[in-house]
């Protein structure tokens, strides 16, 4: 299928969803993996896979699509979902993440023709791989455009500062950074572990356009990202969407719980999880 | 001692490269500030708008070639040696090798040659750290002409290749003319009594030490290992069976280097005894190469003393 597609919020919002019951689902079928972050980058995903991103789902190397690049590459049951949900993957397969023999790794292994471009999971490196694209985009005078998810745990890579110094200076403004900023990671909250404020600020200073946003609505995320598409032609600055999100986003129990970080949840969890899904569903429907 | 035409190999890196920039449209060299001592400054002087400067940045720079080999170029990183495999050895792995991606390594100023820039400067574990990368090849020529020719060699391979040269003027052991195949170890003379194994500047070192040898009627075969992944092992295995032991001779920690290369697939499929010439666990030094050469025992005279001890132990066997 080809995208973008017209933006419909309520459409966007069901699909998110869909989206949160496949994370719940992968992880639940794994026995491992991790729900909390994927949570809460779904509305990005939602909007940037069905609105933004040009690409075409049965023409996956297609010279001409924009390409997105997950930095935060634990996050595979929110990538994996997306994917299925966009015309990538069987949603059948989802069941199989992190089995032996699946495509569907723990973390993402490159895979183009199921729409991943590049593989990763060793966080503060793939921001810097879609510096070079976009830098290669630009040499070969493509139109396209890079968009990279990261959070600001990987902020906390040094090499995420090396990578966000060299993408202004060779002014590529065809690349879009969404930090998922959910102010958790594994050993607690952000600002306890090592604290990155003032987020804005640093890429601000670092000569990046900055929007910050509450990542959960669908209209605030869809807006930012087409103020990144007017940047992107009338600056030569890339730009970076701060989105303020809340890790396990939709699951009342995993909502803004640390734990929640890479653990799956059990048969009773799923259960009470997938309910409250289908009753948001529900009130979303009538 | 041989009289040696003395040239530098880094001026082989850069001479392919600009070879390369004049047919290969795809070809671009990464910088990391230190392009006036691996020469790539005259690529840059001649195509500016396929150099790419990353400032004193070498993982943003590795992972940046990874990236741009994705929209169909053929990145050449071009640094020190310590740092291009040490500093972003992970982005190495997990991003060029695990994707398989079409970036070359450029490693220059390898071993304690490199001189009065001291330890932190002598590249003396990339052999190592870059032959355990699955997918990963690797290469130290032996001098000028064959850093040349590794360069455009690699350009034709599809996957990540490390190169390793040195900052120093070597002896020029090839012919401008002579065949270059990757993978494929070349018999520098043939002989009966030991095998000497080197790559880099040992090559020349290792035909010294022959010399020296052949004073005293032992007839040594001089193997230059210029492609240490993936190994002849043919060769090794052929040369080992005709002379019945094995010397190894590297600028470069002895621990999981060359010689250690060579053990794996003679200790399998044809053991005999061997004896390792390289730097003995230890870091270098300042002073000047050819004193460190001697501290540290990369010289002929210890590839000889060491194949005359190993032809006296494998005769007691």
């Amino acid at each position: 299928m080809k995208y973008p597609i017209p933006f419909d919020e309520r459409e966007l919002k069901l699909k998110a969803i869909q989206m949160r019951k496949d994370i719940v689902l992968e992880t639940f079928s794994a026995g491992s993996g991790h729900p909390g972050g994927s949570l809460s980058a779904v509305e990005m995903f939602i909007v940037l896979y069905n609105c933004i991103l040009k690409h075409d789902s049965e023409n996956s190397r297609w010279e001409d699509r924009d390409k997105f690049v997950l930095s935060k590459a634990h996050i595979t049951p929110a990538y994996y979902s997306i994917l299925s949900r966009t015309g990538y993957i069987d949603p059948k397969e989802l069941v199989t993440f992190r089995k032996l023999g699946s495509f569907l790794q723990g973390h993402p292994k490159q895979d183009i023709d199921h729409g991943i471009e590049i593989g990763g999971g060793s966080l503060g490196q793939n921001f810097s791989i879609a510096g070079g694209i976009a830098l290669g985009m630009k040499l070969k005078n493509k139109q396209t455009r890079v968009f990279v998810m990261s959070s600001e745990g990987e902020l906390q890579e040094g090499s995420m500062w090396e990578t966000a110094m060299s993408i202004p200076h060779f002014k590529l403004n065809n690349l879009c950074l969404l930090v998922d900023y959910n102010r958790l990671q594994i050993d607690g909250k952000t600002e306890e572990v090592m604290e990155v404020e003032p987020l804005d600020k640093k890429f601000s200073a670092f000569n990046w356009n900055v929007i910050n946003i509450n990542g959960h609505e669908v209209k605030e995320v869809y807006d930012a990202l087409k103020k990144f598409e007017e940047f992107s032609l009338s600056t030569p600055r890339p730009t970076a969407i701060i989105a303020k999100t809340i890790k396990g986003k939709g699951v009342a129990y995993m909502a803004d719980v640390c734990g929640w970080h890479g653990k799956a949840p059990n048969k009773e969890e799923y259960d009470k999880a997938i309910q409250e899904l289908e009753a948001q569903e529900k009130t979303l429907t009538q | 001692m041989r009289n040696w035409e003395m040239k530098l190999t880094r001026q082989g890196w850069a001479d392919a490269l600009i070879e390369l920039g004049e047919k290969d449209p795809e070809v671009l060299v990464l910088d990391a500030d230190l392009s006036k001592s691996t020469l790539t400054c005259l690529f840059k002087e001649k195509f500016p708008q396929k150099t790419f400067n990353f400032g004193i940045a070498e993982q943003n720079m590795i992972n940046g070639a990874g990236g741009l080999s994705l929209e169909g170029f053929i990145p050449f990183v071009s640094t020190y040696g310590v740092f291009l495999s040490g500093r972003a050895w992970e982005q190495i792995r997990t991003t060029i090798c695990m994707n398989k991606l079409n970036v070359k390594f450029g490693g220059a100023h390898g071993g304690v040659s490199v001189g009065p820039d001291g330890a932190t400067h002598q590249a003396l574990e990339e052999i190592a750290i870059m032959r355990c990368l699955p997918e990963m090849i690797v290469i130290v020529p032996a001098d000028y002409y064959e850093t040349k020719k590794a360069t455009l060699a690699a350009a034709k391979i599809k996957g990540p290749v490390y190169l390793r040269f040195g900052r120093e003027k070597v002896p020029v052991v090839s012919n401008e003319n002579d065949e270059f195949i990757v993978g494929k170890a070349k018999i520098m003379q043939e002989g009966t009594d030991v095998t000497i194994v080197a790559c880099g500047a040992m090559v020349a070192e290792a035909l010294e030490a022959a010399d020296m040898l052949k004073e005293e009627n032992i007839s040594a075969e001089v193997i230059n290992l210029h492609t240490i992944k993936p190994i002849d092992s043919k060769t090794l295995i052929e040369s080992a069976k005709k002379t019945g032991c094995v010397v190894t001779a590297e600028e470069h920690q002895v621990m999981g280097g060359m010689g250690s290369a060579v053990a794996e697939v003679l200790s399998q499929a044809n053991p005999v005894l061997m004896g390792m010439v390289g730097v003995l666990d230890t870091f270098g030094e300042s002073g000047t190469p050819e004193e460190l050469m001697i501290k540290y025992g990369c010289k002929a005279k210890n590839i000889y003393e060491k194949a005359k001890k190993i032809i006296s132990l494998t005769k007691k066997q």
